[in-house]
């Protein structure tokens, strides 16, 4: 037996469903508790600023006058010390990972 | 004999971060190695004079993808044991079962990693498939999957719901499972041990003596482990430290086997005794002084050497990290073994060169 | 934590591996105008501190790798990225530990204190690729 030792673990995954997801012919399930992207709820936005200040990667800007908040997707962490200091609640981390970007824009709303 | 100089990486198939090795070699037999390292040197030490301490917990755990976690952990201790903080108990239960679980994954990784130098891919991708539920437990816990982002200083930013409770204490029944089968080809196939045994010894004298830290340690049957000191939630709990006498890579090998197991049950008796109570305190005020924090990282132990001048920045922020201390022992390993084996030896000190560089 | 000067840490460095105390590592702070160096031991599971203040202009330490061969890789990287001379490394790479494109990453004194980083991320000041070329966010 000391030679064949994996043939107890070989031959079960030989008969058994593989474990891979097949992406993307199957979808990913996203677990629930995951930090997957930042949304951002325009409505209630006040642009008090507060989030950027507190981003500690700097993805975040806001500007006031002009009512503008902006986000680099590649910078932001998904930390979620936005989240917290939002008076508004205008901001939540969706589960889904966002699609990958390629350019270094800021997405602005 | 002539000599020839041989380098390996910093790209090669077995290393799972770059560094670079000058073998001098006779024939097959490498009669010296030079490391130099220096490849994923992101001078995260300056960064530290720019960041305000609050902020700079997610720029600690950025200094390495599989340890992230402790070494998270280990800068809020540093900081709170400069700015004299108590962490709620539950806050320092739910460190110790992430810490832990963290230790799970190092490991399954370096098992599946080892199995790949050894040339056995069919177990490599058997450990790191028990590794993606381990994986996907801590996604589900703290919401990503390697970069936890659930330590702050004065506590944790997430908690366990009695539903994450249940998930965790099931899940770990099924990991368990899986990791004794993949444990018993480990330790008794005989071509994983033809590959092992006997290789890169290192006698209990001399693993103290080259400042080895960690599972390198253990395995050549000195009994240290930081988790001892009592830190987070382990003064807590109990558990043996795992040590093998023979000091080969087959005694490293069974060692972090072993402490996969330990850790799994650490984190059950942890999950029993979870207290109620908040998970976090305000922190105040900025940090003054200087502190050196260790704990006991799956690779061996972290120093953090923190100076605060009472700013919001930190004077300095210094980490030794365990590949470090490890680093000089494989050097001598490395001496008079085969040009085969390197590849064994060099995994065998569990290498984490962007902990090493920072 | 103890200040001792250069010329004894040999000394005392035998005498810390006498008592079978463990090396644990070395670091090095740049201060304005001096290095501190902190050498740490250990002895069960305490922690013996020596630190070493040497002066910018002149860093000179002697090694302890001749007691602690494993030293030989702390005293490479605090010359290579601090520029402080260990003299009598056991193994010397010199210079060649750390390849980096710059030189003594970390020798530089450290930078006047700036206000907070909060206040004012950096990449606010860029205006990269922002649809009109006014300035985000003011300072609240």
């Amino acid at each position: 037996m000391a030679y064949f030792a994996m043939s107890k673990l070989a031959l079960k995954w030989a008969f058994a469903r593989p474990c891979t997801t097949r992406y993307p012919f199957e979808p990913r399930q996203a677990l629930p508790g995951s930090r997957g992207r930042l949304v951002f709820t325009r409505d209630n936005c006040v642009y008090c600023t507060v989030c950027a200040k507190r981003c500690p990667t700097g993805a975040l800007a806001v500007n006031r006058a002009q009512k503008r908040w902006a986000i680099d997707r590649l910078m932001c962490i998904t930390c979620g010390c936005c989240i917290e200091v939002c008076p508004r609640k205008c901001l939540e981390l969706a589960p889904e990972h966002a699609t990958p970007v390629v350019t270094k824009d800021r997405e602005s709303f | 004999m002539p000599r020839t100089i041989i380098p390996f990486g910093p790209q090669h198939p077995v290393l799972p971060e770059p560094v670079h090795l000058d073998l001098v070699v006779e024939d097959e037999r490498v009669v010296e190695a030079k490391p130099s390292i220096g490849f994923v040197h992101r001078g995260l030490e300056k960064l530290v004079e720019r960041k305000d301490f609050v902020e700079f917990v997610y720029v600690a755990e950025r200094v390495c993808g599989i340890c992230s976690f402790i070494h998270g952990q280990t800068y809020c201790q540093a900081v709170e044991a400069l700015m004299k903080i108590e962490v709620p108990p539950r806050a320092r239960y739910l460190r110790t079962i992430w810490g832990e679980l963290s230790r799970i994954h190092s490991h399954l990784l370096w098992l599946g990693l080892m199995a790949d130098a050894i040339g056995f891919e069919s177990l490599f991708m058997h450990s790191w498939r028990v590794r993606e539920q381990v994986l996907d437990l801590i996604e589900a816990t703290t919401g990503g999957r390697v970069i936890f982002g659930s330590c702050k200083i004065g506590g944790v930013r997430r908690d366990l719901t009695s539903e994450l409770v249940e998930r965790l204490a099931s899940a770990l029944s099924t990991i368990e499972r899986d990791t004794r089968d993949l444990t018993g080809v480990f330790l008794g196939d005989r071509s994983v041990q033809d590959r092992l045994c006997g290789v890169g010894v290192l006698s209990s004298a001399d693993a103290r003596d080259l400042g080895c830290v960690g599972p390198m340690l253990r395995a050549s049957g000195v009994e240290s482990d930081l988790r001892c000191t009592g830190y987070a939630a382990y003064s807590e709990l109990d558990f043996t430290r795992a040590t093998r006498p023979e000091g080969d890579s087959y005694a490293r090998c069974a060692v972090r086997c072993e402490e996969v197991f330990q850790s799994i049950d650490l984190i059950r008796q942890a999950l029993a005794r979870l207290p109620d109570g908040e998970i976090a305190v305000k922190v105040r005020g900025n940090p003054n002084g200087e502190t050196f924090m260790r704990t006991e990282q799956p690779r061996g132990e972290v120093v953090y050497h923190l100076k605060a001048n009472g700013t919001r920045n930190l004077q300095r922020f210094r980490v030794r990290t365990p590949t470090f201390a490890n680093l000089p022992a494989m050097v001598k390993v490395l001496q008079g073994c085969g040009l085969a084996d390197v590849p064994v030896l060099v995994l065998t000190i569990d290498p984490c060169i962007s902990c090493t560089e920072r | 934590m103890e200040i001792i000067p250069a010329e004894s840490l040999v000394a005392r460095t035998q005498a810390l591996r006498a008592g079978k105390a463990r090396l644990v590592q070395i670091s090095a702070t740049r201060l304005a105008d001096h290095y501190e160096l902190t050498y740490s031991f250990e002895v069960g599971h305490t922690l013996t501190n020596l630190r070493l203040l040497v002066t910018a202009s002149d860093p000179r330490v002697p090694s302890i790798s001749s007691v602690y061969w494993c030293a030989f890789l702390y005293e490479n990287e605090i010359h290579d990225l601090f520029k402080v001379q260990v003299e009598g490394m056991a193994v010397d790479f010199k210079g060649n530990l750390y390849k980096a494109t710059v030189p003594y990453a970390f020798g530089a004194p450290p930078a006047a204190k700036k206000p907070p980083a909060a206040a004012a991320p950096p990449a606010l000041a860029t205006a990269s690729a922002e649809a009109t070329a006014s300035s985000p966010a003011p300072a609240h």
